[in-house]
């Protein structure tokens, strides 16, 4: 399957802002931040489509997954 | 007395004489100061049902007993009187390096009073107070202002000014200190512009005291390790300042664009904080004695100078369709030289956009080739001028904020205000404990009498479902609560991303010499809270006002990630009301008054 990744601030360094990687049935967010070299130490927001996400959580086709370093402030 | 100056100076601009006073130290304790402090005196001088321009209302500038100690960020200072905008009680905060310098001076609070015959600056040295002439800087932007007064004053003196928008009351102006720091909400500028006063020099040349100075070392090095572990205070804020916020607040679909309309805005990658990072920055800034530096100092064509933060780049972009940076930097610059508070300024326009697209305002409506269509960010910056200046009908109703300006043209409910006051960056119908927090506020829409986003989007210190309705009436109550007590103490709310309660106790112990607890400083947040809800009850603002604008309570997010929701507010408001001691109706209960002892 095909899903969508969205990067940010530090994270896109080397990375670039959006991504389509392929995937096998079945895959996680935490199979998508080993794909890009991402420690989960790194990742202080995780998104699926905009709502809270799951490392562990299985991706659908199509899917947008958001990733965000520790970042904040207002 | 450690931390604190032990005076308050007096100021009588009727007939530009003063005085010192003893700062009552048990008083000073019980409400800490800052904003605690001012709004007790505000209580004990001000009737509450005094017009915001009468001479009676009162201007109370007040530092906390951490300003300008070596705790971190601690060089905060508030500007507390009756609101234009709202008809609350105002305490509105500013950092930069004006407060301490005060606290330098050997102050804790001016109490500004009566009102000037004619245009005033006061020149503060120590004990040495002049009253000089201010004709020649009245009607200057700030930048010029600063740059005269400069020449006036002492070597490195700091200043605090109006800009014209204080001058011609715009009841959505600030009050400015080193130029670009703001205390930007609620219209605090106008009062100041009521009184004739333009600036206000100081100078000073001693430092507070410190009850135990080898221990305030040990706990500032703590604090100031956990403000660089921390990732939102040692990286994010550094990195990239509060403007990262903006594709995080979009991605969630909470961030509100044309005036609220939708919560997605598609391009919101080109007013991003990482867009704004890689095109604009010149350089980081800090106020005093902030190991953070979220500060911005940016260029785009002709215009440069400090911010724009995100409620700015939001206020001025998403809200007005706009996403053309540069618009919004110049947008920002200008607000700063007129001294407007940016949020309210940017939803101001917002809403005019909004009367535009519903034919309220029509072209013959506006002058000079303007625009208020979606998008328009070449037309920002003459907006914020006519805005300061009241040029023009658009102009002159702009001045009042958005509710008063869209009543006029025949729709208020395009205000999106909370007690008159203009909502900042986070559509509370995904995000429902800000929503409670909007609408419980002391001083009407705002974000930083209670973070909510802290948990409900960062995950801090806990993560929190931002949909969920149980438990955040408790999470509201103990972030406001927290909240005052670190206003009042005169620390920068960014610093609770990393310090807990038990950390500013320590801070606050060390530097006072108490023994406050955890517990207590949140009693204190506590007491502050119930102060300013007492006074605003005798202002005659009714609870009915506890709500947010009509749109977020049923109009359903149309699209987005956040699609299909809208506040609940009235499913969270009464256990709010139970847990903060208050009747089913928002009054607070006697017996509640007399335990915090208000």
């Amino acid at each position: 399957m095909k899903i969508k990744v969205r990067l940010f601030a530090t994270l896109r360094e080397n990375r670039g802002k959006e991504l389509e990687l392929s995937l096998q049935d079945k895959a996680t967010p935490e199979d998508v931040i080993q794909e890009l070299e991402i420690a989960k130490s790194d990742v202080a927001i995780l998104l699926v489509n905009g709502r809270d996400g799951d490392f562990s959580q299985e991706l659908r086709e199509s899917d947008v997954v958001s990733i965000f370093p520790p970042v904040g402030g207002g | 007395m450690n931390g604190y100056a032990g005076k308050i100076l007096r100021i009588n601009l009727s007939d530009h004489t003063y005085k010192t006073e003893e700062l009552d130290k048990d008083k000073a304790l019980k409400y800490i100061g800052g904003r605690g402090l001012g709004s007790r005196i505000m209580a004990e001088e001000v009737p509450p049902t005094v017009d915001a321009f009468d001479p009676e209302n009162k201007v109370i500038i007040a530092t906390g007993p951490l300003t300008g100690t070596p705790t971190p960020a601690g060089g905060r200072y508030m500007v507390v009187t009756k609101s234009p905008l709202t008809g609350t009680i105002a305490s509105s905060n500013s950092g930069g390096f004006w407060g301490s310098e005060l606290k330098f001076a050997g102050y804790d609070l001016l109490i500004l009073e009566g009102k000037s015959p004619k245009p005033v600056n006061i020149f503060i040295e120590d004990d040495k107070i002049t009253f000089k002439d201010a004709a020649h800087v009245w009607g200057k932007i700030v930048s010029e202002t600063t740059s005269i007064l400069a020449e006036e004053a002492p070597d490195k003196a700091k200043i605090l000014c109006i800009g014209p928008g204080g001058e011609n009351l715009s009841k959505i102006s600030a009050v400015m200190n080193d130029i670009n720091r703001a205390a930007g909400r609620s219209g605090v500028g106008a009062v100041v512009g009521s009184k004739n006063l333009k600036a206000i020099v100081v100078k000073g040349s001693s430092k507070p005291t410190i009850a135990d100075s080898e221990k305030l070392k040990e706990v500032v090095k703590e604090s100031r390790g956990k403000l660089k572990d921390n990732g939102v205070t040692g990286q994010g804020l550094p990195t990239y300042g509060t403007a990262v916020l903006v594709n995080i607040i979009n991605e969630g679909g909470v961030f509100p664009t044309n005036n609220f309309q939708t919560t997605y805005f598609d391009k919101a990658e080109n007013i991003s904080g990482e867009h704004l990072a890689e095109n604009f920055l010149i350089k980081r800034e800090s106020c005093f004695a902030c190991p953070i530096a979220c500060g911005r100092y940016t260029k785009a064509d002709e215009v440069e100078g400090g911010g724009p933060e995100y409620e700015t780049i939001w206020a001025f972009g998403a809200a007005c369709g706009v996403d053309d940076m540069k618009s919004v930097i110049k947008a920002n610059f200008w607000c700063n030289e007129m001294g407007l508070d940016t949020i309210s300024a940017g939803v101001t326009i917002a809403a005019a956009m909004e009367l535009y697209q519903r034919g309220k305002i029509t072209d013959a409506d506006i002058d000079d080739g303007l625009s208020l269509k979606w998008g328009a960010g070449e037309s920002l910056v003459e907006w914020v001028k006519k805005m300061g200046r009241r040029d023009g009908l658009i102009g002159d109703k702009m001045a009042e904020g958005s509710y008063r300006m869209a009543t006029h043209f025949g729709m208020p409910e395009v205000a999106m205000a909370v007690k008159k006051q203009e909502l900042p960056a986070y559509d509370p119908r995904g995000i429902r404990g800000q929503g409670l927090q909007y609408a419980t506020s002391n001083r009407g829409g705002c974000h930083v009498r209670g973070y909510l986003i802290s948990p409900e989007i960062l995950g801090l210190p806990q993560k929190l479902d931002r949909f969920a309705i149980d438990g955040k009436a408790e999470w509201v109550k103990i972030f406001q609560d927290l909240t005052a007590f670190i206003d009042s103490a005169g620390l920068c709310l960014f610093t609770s991303f990393a310090i807990d309660g038990e950390g500013y106790a320590n801070l606050t112990n060390a530097v006072l010499g108490t023994d406050f607890t955890q517990e207590d400083i949140l009693e204190a947040g506590d007491r502050i809270w119930n102060l300013e809800r007492d006074y605003n009850l005798k202002a005659g603002i009714d609870p009915s006002q506890d709500t947010l604008p009509k749109r977020l309570l049923k109009d359903p997010i149309p699209d987005g990630p956040s699609k299909g929701n809208v506040t609940r507010l009235e499913e969270m408001l009464p256990k709010y009301y139970e847990i903060r001691g208050w009747s089913e109706k928002g009054i607070p209960k006697a017996e509640t008054l007399e335990k915090l002892g208000v």
